[in-house]
């Protein structure tokens, strides 16, 4: 993948746009088809981190058939270091009920859901008033649609989709058996489009500035701007909005305190990336080192030569075997092994070729586990063992 | 939806209907994948993960059994990644599962244990986790005991609790390293809504959940020399034992199960199917009573539909969650305490034996009737009318303990007394056959002739539909039941919980007015009960029926009524159906339970 060598920074997300109304307005006024070929054209993919095209799931919803549909906005931001959704639902959240009422009106959706993480209770009566503002505009153009927030109960798997789904139908949060996806058989086994806040927030700068502004931005592959959740050891930590595309090394130059050992990119599901390594990865979604992986987007974690990576490491898979659903052997047995194992390694317990035998484990726990939080432990399991092989024993 | 697809397993082309599973497709051409949480009864899960097959052009593997054939797949059942997957899988269950398995009730019969013999893991090198937990044993419930230590967590018993059954007592708590199954705010079995039925233990793939056995117990009394030990075996016993001793499903045992527990030392063996024969009279003329109640004296207090109680699951199940339709069951109580009731009194006194001498013991394709037989109200004749009851899965360990050849043993015929039965008692066994038994009797009490239906066969009720509904029109009635004239007699047969909750709430909306209603805690009736011989699935249960229907076309008295020892009881002992003794006796009452 190309990269741009040097960091771009925009401003479309936050920025203030006084004008939902009359981008809504059009936006109805257009062919479904128009919009749909607008969004695959700006090649915008999923912002939670599964990077999906955005325009052909919209697609494949508006082309099932079915007496009801659902438009479903994912606001449980569960990844660790990742607080830039909430950012969005506070500061513009008009720009994701926007984007929300022209999936809906495409798909043929007549509600949508807000699944808001249980932590954010706080944000729910301002959202409130937002909607309540967005459901009276919609009286008025006479559009019929109305969204509702189903507040999560605070468990980080209820953030995939189809546990999300579950989790909304009142039964235990646990993930479904793929195929049948979302858009044929969703929430309540109707088609529903499943999006990511800050997907949507991209998809009101495409309405509005259209696609090629959007395409614009960043690079092959890996079009337009990302939000960046900046966390760690950084003298600046914060959200930041991105051109993609950018290398690591820049990041590092950019907001690395001088001394920064490794970075996590995409949160605990996502990689780690030692220093020797920084000049060659690039942040987009074409090649390994990404938010490629479920269910963060631009989590980014800073970490300096003070920091323990096996303490990294074992945190990251406590936070797992405590998250996963429990459901899959692979994921909830996989997960007790792997933070017993190096532990057992780190004490002495076990031999360090047992790490090897680790590592095939994360391995199968990738190829068999059933969703996206038992397939992604691997992710940093074994990006930290491969780069920091002896931390883990001394 | 004819539509086909056509894939390629292991390089063999397969065309299949569209919407077929991996699984099933590999069937067809011969290739087993190894399952855990998949079982035919019950939805798919797609937890347990040991089905993952390789997809080409997919970096993931599925799950065989959650993945529908698409047009153009190719498949691979035994790649190299694939076995290595399924290997590291059963090694992550073996270390979280207490794989004590020489004391283990389930050795020799454990779905795990014949996976990682598949697989050979011969070491364990992760960490072993079960030490790491603090598991319990509950042992509480008279019927079933759950050792989470046991538990592999494929939720076959919580979907079973739920689909089958519609009780829901066990279902799944907590995440992540701490998800467990268990019950409502983790009390013992015996404290929770739980109807004993034990589809659960018949759905488990290993010890965690079991029948409480009493084997031992059965084994003291019967090496006491001064103990008379009785013992019946329940219909559905005799269709479903040879599963357990090497004869396929649906082999009709009934004369080698009478010689091999004259063999074990029982002093006395009889037929449970003798007071299912009683049953049907007292519960038959109950109906007619009722129905003279409600349409001659026009008594708007009499209870109809009358529904029958010879499923301790289903009494228990209507304790609980329809309490203000306890009413509406006949009192009779179900033939294993009939039989029990009569062992104490009427045998004793035969048989001129002190029936405090005597150990009542019953073999039942059930789980729930050891909780009955542990009721409070159990003890009219002065003692605790049934004193162990054994699964057919217990018998078998005791018959297997004995060292008995059950192929080459002689058929014999039960004792008398109360050993013989007709085809009607047989027919308990299966779902509707209380109902086909009971319009036998009923008819012809009421018209003086047999019902009309060709061999005494009542089709419309038999069959494995969930529910049926049959309507019969007495015409012609003999003198004594001339106000039944013309009048169509509405029946509907109920299988598995979940199916008589559909009942009960159409009972409820006022939508159903039948007239007297057969329930059916178990899948298929008893012979799919929870004591029955591991595994159980549709085609087992199917066979199990038709051995069931044969045997009572094998028999040359078919109508309980005409029972000779059921007509010499009456004579010298009970005098009359529902008459006082009967009363004091064969019947019972309803205790009302709460729902949580």
């Amino acid at each position: 993948m190309e990269s741009i060598h040097q960091l771009k920074r925009a401003d479309f997300i936050f920025r203030n746009e006084n004008d939902w109304e009359k981008i809504l307005g059009n936006a109805l006024k257009r062919k479904n088809q128009d919009i749909i070929k607008e969004l695959i054209s700006s090649e915008l993919k999923g912002r939670g981190g599964a990077g999906f095209p955005t325009g052909l799931k919209w697609k494949f919803a508006s082309e099932a058939e079915a007496d009801e549909k659902f438009i479903i906005c994912n606001a449980d931001e569960g990844e660790p270091g990742t607080f830039k959704d909430r950012e969005i639902l506070t500061k513009v959240p008009y720009k994701v009920l926007t984007a929300m009422a022209v999936c809906a009106n495409i798909i043929g959706a007549k509600k949508g859901f807000i699944y808001l993480r249980g932590e954010y209770k706080f944000l729910k009566e301002e959202l409130n008033k937002a909607i309540d503002e967005f459901h009276y505009y919609c009286n008025e153009i006479n559009f019929d649609f109305t969204i509702k927030i189903f507040m999560g109960s605070g468990a980080y798997v209820c953030g995939e989709e189809t546990a999300l789904f579950e989790s909304m139908e009142g039964k235990r949060g646990e993930p479904r058996n793929k195929p049948p996806f979302p858009t044929i058989k969703g929430y309540m086994g109707k088609p529903t489009v499943i999006n990511n806040v800050e997907t949507l927030a991209h998809v009101f700068t495409i309405l509005k500035y259209g696609a090629k502004k959007f395409y614009d931005l960043g690079v092959q592959y890996s079009r337009g701007t990302k939000l960046f959740s900046v966390s760690g050891d950084t003298p600046k930590p914060g959200i930041y909005e991105l051109e993609l595309g950018m290398s690591l090394q820049d990041f590092v130059y950019e907001f690395g305190d001088g001394d920064t050992k490794a970075v996590q990119v995409g949160g605990a599901s996502g990689f780690l990336v030692p220093r020797k390594n920084f000049k060659d990865a690039a942040i987009g979604f074409k090649g390994k080192l990404t938010g490629i992986s479920l269910p963060t987007g631009g989590s980014m974690m800073l970490f300096n030569s003070s920091r323990s990576m096996f303490n990294v490491l074992d945190n990251y898979l406590k936070f797992f075997r405590e998250e996963s659903c429990g459901q899959c052997t692979p994921c909830r047995v996989g997960c007790q092994q792997l933070q017993m194992g190096i532990k057992a390694v780190k004490r002495g317990e076990k031999p360090s070729s047992y790490l090897t035998k680790l590592l095939r484990l994360a391995e199968t726990m990738q190829l068999a586990a059933k969703c996206g939080l038992g397939q992604s432990v691997a992710n940093s399991f074994s990006s930290i063992v491969d780069n920091f092989h002896e931390e883990m024993i001394y | 939806m004819s539509k086909k697809v056509n894939l390629i397993i292991n390089g063999l082309p397969v065309e299949v209907q569209h919407g077929t599973t991996i699984l099933d497709a590999a069937k067809e051409l011969g290739i087993t994948i190894p399952t855990l949480c998949f079982h035919k009864d019950l939805c798919v899960a797609g937890n347990c993960r040991v089905c993952v097959v390789e997809v080409a052009g997919q970096r993931r593997l599925s799950a065989a059994c959650a993945t529908p054939c698409d047009e153009g797949m190719e498949i691979l059942t035994n790649s190299l990644k694939v076995r290595s997957s399924r290997k590291h899988i059963i090694e992550l269950l073996l270390s979280e599962h207490n794989a004590d398995c020489t004391k283990c009730y389930r050795n020799g019969n454990c779905e795990l244990q014949e996976i990682s013999s598949e697989y050979k893991i011969m070491t364990q090198d992760f960490i072993e986790l079960v030490p790491f937990k603090h598991y319990s044993i509950d042992a509480y419930s008279p019927s079933i005991m759950k050792d989470d230590s046991k538990c592999i967590r494929c939720q076959r018993c919580v979907r079973t609790c739920s689909e089958l059954q519609g009780v829901n007592a066990l279902t799944v708590a907590h995440k992540g390293d701490k998800m467990k199954i268990t019950t409502f705010f983790e009390k013992s079995m015996r404290d929770v809504v739980c109807t004993n039925c034990g589809q659960c233990v018949n759905h488990c793939p290993t010890g965690a959940l079991v029948e409480k056995n009493y084997i031992e117990d059965v084994w003291d009394a019967i090496a006491n020399p001064k103990k008379h030990v009785v013992v019946q075996t329940a219909p559905a016993v005799r269709v479903g034992l040879g599963e357990e001793l090497g004869f396929p499903p649906g082999s009709r045992v009934t004369g080698k199960l009478v010689a091999a527990l004259k063999r074990l030392g029982f002093d006395s063996v009889l037929d449970t199917d003798f007071s299912a024969d009683l049953t049907i009279v007292e519960e038959g003329t109950e109906l007619l009573t009722r129905l003279k109640k409600a349409l001659v004296d026009k008594d708007d207090t009499v209870k109809l539909p009358m529904a029958t109680s010879c499923s301790p699951g289903w009494i228990k199940y209507i304790e609980h969650m329809y309490p203000e339709y306890l009413g509406h069951l006949s009192t009779c109580k179900s033939p294993q305490q009939m039989f029990g009731a009569l062992v104490k009194t009427y045998y004793a006194k035969a048989r001129n034996l002190d029936p405090a001498d005597i150990v009542s013991v019953s073999i039942m394709p059930c789980t729930a009737k050891k909780f009955e037989a542990w009721r409070p109200e159990m003890h009219d004749s002065g003692y605790r009318d049934v004193d162990y009851v054994l699964t057919t899965r217990e018998l078998a360990i005791l018959i297997k303990q004995a060292g008995l050849d059950f192929d080459k043993l002689e058929e014999a015929r039960y004792d008398r007394l109360m050993g013989d039965s007709t085809g009607a008692g047989v027919i308990f066994g299966a779902t509707g056959g209380v109902m086909e038994a009971a319009l036998r009797t009923a008819y012809e009490i009421v018209t003086g002739r047999e019902v009309p239906f060709k061999n005494l066969d009542i089709m419309p009720v038999r069959g494995m539909e969930g529910i049926r509904e049959a309507v019969i029109k007495i015409e012609n009635p003999v003198k004594e039941w001339a106000f039944l004239d013309g009048v169509e007699l509405k029946c509907a047969v109920a299988h598995g919980l979940v199916n008589a909750k559909k009942v009960m709430d159409a009972v409820k909306s006022g939508k159903a007015d039948y007239h007297f209603i057969e329930f059916m805690a178990c899948p298929g009736g008893c012979l799919g009960g929870g004591g029955q011989p591991i595994p159980t699935n549709p085609e087992i249960r199917q066979k199990r029926m038709n051995a069931i229907y044969a045997e009572d076309k094998s028999m040359k008295v078919r109508k309980s009524h005409e029972n000779p020892e059921i007509i010499k009881l009456y004579k010298d002992f009970l005098k009359e159906p529902l008459g006082e003794k009967s009363h004091q006796l064969l019947h019972t009452k309803y205790t009302k339970r709460d729902r949580f």
